[in-house]
């Protein structure tokens, strides 16, 4: 053979295991998009949006009380670690140049957005169940907010940088103090991008399992109190999937359906914003 | 003139205000912007002290042999590491094993080869991969690939790979289903998405002009993917390996679900055995005493350490490709 056809025919191959990777990508992903719509939808009735969720056994239920304890555990940990996350941003963007404090907090950063979510759990265990003396929803908040901090600094600080200087010096031009340009002008035009980035962080916590195990841990009943244990989906669906009870594992793939569609849509609404921004990165 | 009115009424600025009054007001602001910047670098800090200090009883009972120390006896008190650790390394290099490849040609993919029209709605679905999560992953892997697995890849790896000696005993034993194998697989699944994507953007980093002095000699595209495009982007792909690799060691509940939870350490790869986060998602609630906690700390310490150096050296590997694209 040609030395000119043996070339032809390595590109070939290669180029044909590139897109059978790709395929093979994308078709595990359709394969789980399937099995949850499969085995997931034909639990989302009626009743498992109104009613508690079951004793052991046979006997019939629902996820009410998961559902409202994720919202309120997810709602009140993104409302704790959005402004935290807001504002190291607007320091590494606005004030970080020249100073030490920046590439050192930019490097954490990265390295908590990779964290083992567990060890956060961990970590908050040690902080606030130990010293409380029980498993609590606020230690669930804690423990979440802290996962949703670096997504929140990452995206404000890409988007802020994105903005134009000619903006701030208009503004700084008409005697405007720094934190007002910042407030009124910078945040102004970097909306969009930032509200992707907490998007994202919502979308990060809201299947999050391993950080609630020891903090917010579970209950089998409604509550709304912060101050105790609280039903979470995560959770329950970590519980009824290693159940041996039939009902309980038709609730869990409800409950994953529930979650993984609600994150998706998150995701594409989170990218049909950013690209309404006026700044794209 | 009328942009800067509408800027200025914006602003609402106040002439009468003074200087003095805005200096302090811009102090606070910036203050208060650095104060949470500083708790975010003390955050990391305040996670590794509280390890160490949750984890001390143990270290003081057991010192190194921890590490190496194979017993898990919460009746007798006697606590050894190293399931668990030899679980999470093995896990996550069969989930390199398979991810890194197919990960490179998802990035060969989508740079080289795709259609422009196709590359976003690719390049968008690829990320979703990477955000439904780590117990989504479990509960499929549980009910739909682990009995796969077992009716059909793991008989044939030990048909095939069984009687080979020395990789054979790799492939001993009953094909269960779940077990260290069938967890690998999931993490590959799982830390795909991440090599793609960074790899992705790695390849993108390549100029324009060097993909197109190759073409231009009469290079193929897998001649310029394989001398220019690997090449010169060699530090970021690590890095983006790297980066896979610290999610991959550190993932619980697709793990725990999967890998059969046992306190041994086995050469093959088709028996049960646990890791790192899997032993504490199953554990923790139910350990009552101080050593048994403690124990259970120090392997959290471990597994954060562990990570901590992975992801510090994939984030040097990026920022040392990043500083050479910008020059």
């Amino acid at each position: 053979m040609t030395l000119y056809g043996k070339r032809r025919i390595t590109n070939y191959v290669v180029l044909t295991l590139s897109l059978a990777a790709t395929a093979a990508g994308l078709l595990v992903l359709f394969l789980i998009l399937g099995a949850l719509l499969w085995y997931g939808i034909p639990a989302l009735k009626i009743m498992t949006f109104t009613a508690m969720t079951p004793p052991p056994g046979n006997t019939p239920g629902g996820l009410l009380n998961p559902i409202f304890g994720s919202l309120v555990i997810t709602a009140a940990a993104t409302a704790l670690g959005t402004p935290i996350g807001i504002l190291t941003g607007t320091f590494l963007a606005e004030f970080g140049r020249g100073t030490w404090v920046a590439p050192a907090v930019r490097f954490v950063n990265d390295i908590l957005l990779s964290a083992p979510s567990i060890v956060i759990g961990l970590f908050v265990y040690e902080m606030m169940v130990v010293p409380m003396g029980h498993f609590s929803a606020w230690a669930g908040v804690v423990a979440l907010a802290i996962i949703v901090i670096p997504v929140v600094v990452r995206t404000t600080e890409n988007v802020l940088v994105l903005v134009p200087s000619s903006l701030r010096e208009a503004a700084i031009a008409l005697g405007a103090p720094r934190w007002k340009v910042i407030v009124a002008v910078t945040y102004r035009a970097a909306i969009q991008g930032m509200l992707t980035g907490v998007m994202l962080a919502v979308a990060r916590i809201a299947g999050e399992t391993a950080p609630l195990l020891f903090t917010a841990l579970n209950n089998q009943f409604w509550s709304s109190n912060l101050n105790g244990p609280m039903a979470n989906l995560p959770v329950v669906i970590f519980q009824f999937a290693l159940s041996p009870y039939a009902n309980w594992q038709v609730l869990a793939w409800g409950g994953a359906a529930l979650i993984t569609f609600t994150i998706l849509i998150l995701n594409i609404l989170a990218r049909w914003v950013a690209s309404r921004g006026s700044f794209q990165q | 003139m009328s942009g800067t009115d509408a800027l200025a009424g914006r602003l609402r600025l106040e002439p009468a205000r003074g200087v003095s009054r805005q200096k302090v007001e811009d102090a606070l602001f910036r203050g208060a912007t650095k104060a949470f910047a500083i708790g975010v670098l003390l955050l990391l800090l305040a996670v590794l002290v509280s390890l160490v200090v949750g984890s001390l009883p143990a270290i003081r009972k057991f010192g190194l042999t921890f590490l190496w120390d194979q017993s898990w006896n919460p009746v007798k008190d006697l606590f050894g590491g190293l399931p668990a650790i030899y679980g999470t390394l093995v896990t996550s290099a069969i989930a390199m094993l398979v991810a890194v490849p197919v990960g490179l040609g998802v990035a060969l993919f989508l740079t080289e080869l795709c259609p422009p029209w196709a590359k976003r709605p690719i390049g968008v679905l690829v990320e979703l991969l990477a955000a439904i999560p780590s117990i989504i992953y479990g509960i499929w892997g549980l009910f739909i690939l682990a009995p796969v697995l077992q009716l059909t890849v793991q008989p044939f790896l030990v048909d095939v790979l069984g009687p080979i000696p020395i990789l054979g005993a790799l492939f001993a034993g009953p094909p269960l289903g779940l077990g260290i194998l069938t967890a690998g697989f999931i993490l590959a699944f799982m830390v795909l998405p991440f090599i793609a994507a960074v790899t992705r953007d790695v390849f993108q980093t390549v100029p324009a002009v060097l993909r197109e002095s190759a073409y231009g000699i009469g290079a193929t595209t897998a001649e310029v993917v394989r001398d220019i495009v690997i090449p010169y982007t060699r530090v970021g792909i690590v890095g983006g390996v790297m980066l896979g690799l610290g999610r991959a060691l550190g993932e619980t509940m697709a793990v725990t679900f999967v890998i059969g939870n046992a306190h041994h350490v086995s050469t093959s790869l088709l028996a049960p055995g646990t890791t790192i986060s899997a032993t504490l998602a199953n554990e923790f609630t139910e350990a009552v005493d101080e050593l048994y906690t403690s124990s259970l700390i120090e392997l959290g310490l471990i597994l954060f350490v562990i990570t901590f150096i992975v992801l510090a050296a994939a984030k040097f590997m990026l920022m040392r490709l990043e500083r050479r694209s910008a020059r």
